[in-house]
């Protein structure tokens, strides 16, 4: 069988480190091809190579045979190679049309001539079984349905080659499953597929062959259907991973955090963003709040850690009420916060590594002197947690952190969290675009700290994560908690529903 | 040859680098612009323009030092701000009524001795300096006023408040100046008398540089010491580089934009006093509806000396420098306003410097990428090279995170 995108003995190098090494990627046509790798495993600069924003120093590309040079997206565009990206680029008050239309847009005179473009939109909707309505606002249809809206510019612009990036990351299990029909449909329909992952489920359920690479290097193509998830996995990581999170039963006694009936405003409307939150959580239980991304989730952390002002409600920590203590005066009293946005707020990305695991103590006796930076001590400190937490960068502790790999980044603040011996850890979306093998590392971090009689709360939207680590669930939909759940009784079929809104149960706390 | 190459890539040398290139093209600038005003004496131009304060000998490099002395200051309280997130325009108003206040302690105060009373009267320059800022500080941190707004509307009520109690106060008439400060309240030598002077028969032709130099360049290692060695200076630049982050490690940032501009402040307003606490000979204020020059050239200053308080040493002296070097052009047939046009144009088109930073790495990247597949083992190991490609590794991290 013919390829319709060959990409030959790719090799990229930047300073320090090879991305691509000899890097071979061949996609048939009308296949599902999925890319699998750890973090900085060189998917993204191989995508970026396809993509005409890099230029590799050796290897070819050819389409259908052809050898073709590609120096800008533009070119991409023209060779009919399309991308999805992991975080979209829609303009959220534009109708769903005007979106797809953008930069391609259909005019007459100067004027816009919207009636073809329509009639193509929904032509290809129907087409495709996207069911997308094409005079709906970006910002009033569901993220799942913001990504058909992505699918199908990419199919407006005719393109033949799609690459998705990450695709389910932001979908509900439903969404997820609809997802993979409209994939499958494409190539139906003579669509090639690009489909960069690292969650082996679903390169089971869609892919027919699927290319790994490990540490910039190119590791093998594989027939899906004729290789295992373990093997897979292997061939990602180098070694055995285990899928399952090793702990033991919980023992879980004391309360060590509580919040008692806590609302948080919203931003943007009307609407109460934490509406009448109560829980608790105890010494040596992981707790997990579950929710679609946009429930309300990091209001409350926010509102927890001190960087939001609350509205009503208490806040409790070892039976001491810290409900208007500052953020320094949380930490200090045994607060640790692992944030959602790793870039936004966990690290100063133009400060070196030693300065970002110092952000939290450097204050402290050991750290300074007369208000002078006791560097030294610094860099020693930094020198232990990197060796102790695994954290790899090019330089050591004077890497700057902007220049290292998001997984070792997390790391970083990982380390930094878990290093100030928390009573209670509040980590949202702790492997939020993480590989397997560090996934694995932080899901044990976790337990062990629940091992350690600490209290950790989980703040997740991964369904897989929510199963497996969690002690005990709790589902936030629009701001409320709507179901108290033991991971061992329930599937995640019934999560998801709760999850959706669909179902709720009173909640006694 | 690569050893020179990488060094050329290397990050402290291609910030200097930068800065000079920029200086270079700055002077090409201005070259252009001498033929275009008076094509037949640009060469001449040219040259005094570049000999600065060569032209009158010691006495007036000495000159370039003294009028160095305030940019230091101000070009301090410009980059301090900025490496805090900060854009202080307001260097000008804080420098006035700095001055005001120096020389008020300087004419009225008599009362205090010897070195008491420039102490204080420098003391007194840097506290109203630093309260001018004080109202922008707390305007942005409490009510989210943007700095450079506030700072700008505190340039006017400054200049015209200072015109308004100079004239009050401390007001000479007859040479429409402001009295001479009190010999007490003069700043001491400093042992520069000994070297900026000129022979003029048997007197000598004093220059008024003054031990103000040495307050400057003190001042400066002080601020650069509190920038790298210190938790305030961490949590200074922590709030400057990511202000989310500071906030979620518990940094006061609101603490530290109030104290960010009035340090900003304190530092333009001591400039202030370090150039009108001269004697007899120095500079006096002017009753004049002018901004002070010396805040807003603080700006191209910080922005040459890439806000590094040590760079901003060289780069004042620099700006001052070439600012003498125009006056002696008024022995040749320029207009002085072309002269101010002249000079202006060689300051702000160096301080593109910072232009230049980002694009000079890429230019000779590309030549070396070129050339790359050749060396490519020998590169890897040096340290050198990392430093190239700081924006591409940025991109890549970007990508990387976009990927998960």
């Amino acid at each position: 069988m013919e390829y319709i995108i060959e990409m030959l003995h790719i090799t990229k190098e930047f300073p320090g480190i090879v991305a691509n090494d000899d890097i071979t990627l061949q996609l048939k046509k009308g296949e599902i091809h999925a890319l699998l790798g750890e973090n900085g495993a060189g998917k993204s600069t191989l995508m970026s190579v396809l993509f005409g924003l890099y230029q590799p120093e050796k290897g070819v590309i050819k389409k259908n045979g052809q050898e073709v040079k590609i120096n800008n997206p533009n070119d991409a565009n023209a060779l009919g190679i399309g991308m999805v990206h992991q975080h979209f680029k829609l303009v959220h008050n534009f109708t769903v049309l005007q979106n797809i239309i953008l930069g391609v847009e259909t005019t007459k005179h100067g004027m816009l001539k919207m009636e073809a473009a329509r009639e193509k939109v929904i032509e290809l909707s129907s087409r495709y079984g996207l069911m997308v309505d094409p005079d709906a606002l970006i910002e009033d249809i569901t993220v799942g349905m913001q990504q058909r809206v992505e699918i199908l510019k990419m199919l407006y612009r005719d393109n033949e080659i799609l690459i998705f990036d990450e695709p389910t990351a932001v979908l509900t299990p439903q969404e997820i499953e609809e997802l993979m029909k409209i994939m499958k449909s494409l190539t139906q329909e003579g669509k090639s597929i690009l489909f960069i992952t690292h969650k082996l489920n679903e390169i089971k359920a869609v892919a027919d062959r699927c290319t790994v690479l490990r540490k910039g290097k190119y590791i093998g193509t594989i027939s899906v259907d004729d290789t295992s998830k373990e093997e897979m996995s292997e061939m990602m990581v180098g070694r055995k991973i285990s899928f399952a999170v090793e702990k033991s039963p919980c023992h879980a006694e004391g309360i060590r955090f509580e919040v008692r009936n806590l609302t948080v405003s919203s931003r943007h409307s009307t609407k109460k963003a934490v509406n009448n939150v109560s829980f608790k959580v105890k010494k040596g239980e992981i707790l997990c709040i579950a929710g679609i991304d946009g429930n309300g989730q990091s209001e409350l952390v926010y509102a927890l850690t001190g960087l939001m002002p609350i509205e009503s409600g208490q806040i409790l920590l070892g039976g001491v009420d810290i409900t208007k203590d500052s953020v320094r005066k949380r930490n200090m009293a045994g607060m640790s916060h692992i944030p959602e946005d790793r870039h936004k707020d966990g690290l100063v990305l133009d400060y070196n590594l030693t300065e970002n695991l110092m952000l939290k103590k450097y204050f402290t006796q050991d750290f300074q002197k007369n208000g002078f930076i006791k560097f030294d001590f610094a860099n020693q400190y930094a020198e232990k947690l990197i060796e102790e937490f695994d954290i790899r960068s090019g330089q050591g502790a004077k890497t700057t952190v902007r220049s290292m790999s998001g997984g070792n980044q997390q790391k970083a603040i990982v380390a930094r969290e878990i290093d100030t011996n928390p009573d209670i850890l509040i980590a949202v979306q702790p492997t939020r675009g993480l590989d397997v093998g560090a996934i694995e590392y932080i899901h044990q971090q976790l337990v062990e700290q629940r091992d350690c009689n600490k209290a950790v709360l989980l703040i997740s939207l991964e369904l897989d994560e929510v199963m497996n680590v969690s002690d005990r669930i709790l589902v936030i939909y629009e701001g409320e908690i709507v179901g108290d759940l033991n991971p061992a009784e329930i599937t995640v079929q019934e999560l998801g529903l709760y999850m959706a809104g669909s179902k709720r149960s009173e909640v006694t706390l | 040859m690569n050893k020179i190459k990488n060094t050329l890539l290397s990050d402290s040398f291609n910030r200097a680098y930068s800065s000079v290139f920029s200086i270079l093209i700055g002077l090409l600038f201005g070259l252009i612009i001498l033929m275009i005003s008076n094509s037949d004496q640009a060469i001449d131009g040219f040259v005094i323009i570049l000999k600065g304060g060569f032209n009158t000998e010691a006495k007036g490099l000495g000159q370039v030092l003294y009028f160095a002395t305030p940019l230091i200051l101000t070009g301090l309280s410009v980059g301090f701000a900025f490496k805090t997130g900060l854009f202080n325009i307001g260097a000008a108003g804080q420098f006035v009524m700095g001055s005001f206040a120096a020389v008020y302690i300087g004419v009225k105060w008599t009362f205090l001795p010897a070195p008491w009373h420039w102490i204080v009267a420098l003391i007194g320059a840097a506290v109203v300096g630093g309260l001018w800022a004080l109202i922008p500080g707390l305007l942005k941190a409490y009510l989210n006023v943007h700095e450079v707004i506030s700072t700008i509307m505190m340039n006017y009520i400054g200049m015209y408040l200072a015109n308004f109690l100079i004239k009050l106060t401390v007001y000479d008439s007859k040479k429409a100046l402001s009295m001479n400060v009190a010999e007490t309240a003069v700043l001491p030598k400093g042992g520069l008398d000994h070297f900026f002077f000129n022979h003029l028969g048997t007197t000598k032709d004093m220059s008024t540089v003054n031990g103000g130099i040495w307050i400057a360049i003190l001042i400066a290692i002080v601020i650069y010491i509190i920038l790298n060695k210190t938790t305030f200076g961490y949590e200074l630049k922590a709030c400057g580089y990511n202000s989310h982050a500071s906030k979620y490690a518990g940094i006061n940032d609101k603490r530290n934009i109030v104290l960010s501009m009035v340090i900003a402040g304190m530092l333009a307003g001591l400039g202030g006093g370090l150039l009108y606490l001269a004697g007899a000979n120095g500079r006096h204020m002017k009753v004049v509806d002018v901004l002070a020059a010396e805040g807003f050239n603080g700006i191209p200053v910080a922005l040459l000396g890439l806000s590094n308080p040590i760079g901003i040493i060289f780069s004042a002296i620099f700006v001052s420098y070439i600012t003498q070097g125009g006056n002696y052009l008024q022995t040749l047939n320029f207009v002085p306003e072309v002269i101010d046009i002249i000079i202006a144009c060689i300051i702000y088109f160096s301080a593109f410097a910072l232009i230049f930073r980002n694009i000079l790495p890429r230019f000779l990247k590309y030549r070396k990428e070129k050339k790359a597949t050749k060396a490519t083992g020998q590169m890897e190991t040096d340290a050198g090279a990392a430093a190239e490609t700081e924006v591409e590794a940025a991109a890549e991290v970007k990508e990387e995170g976009s990927d998960n």
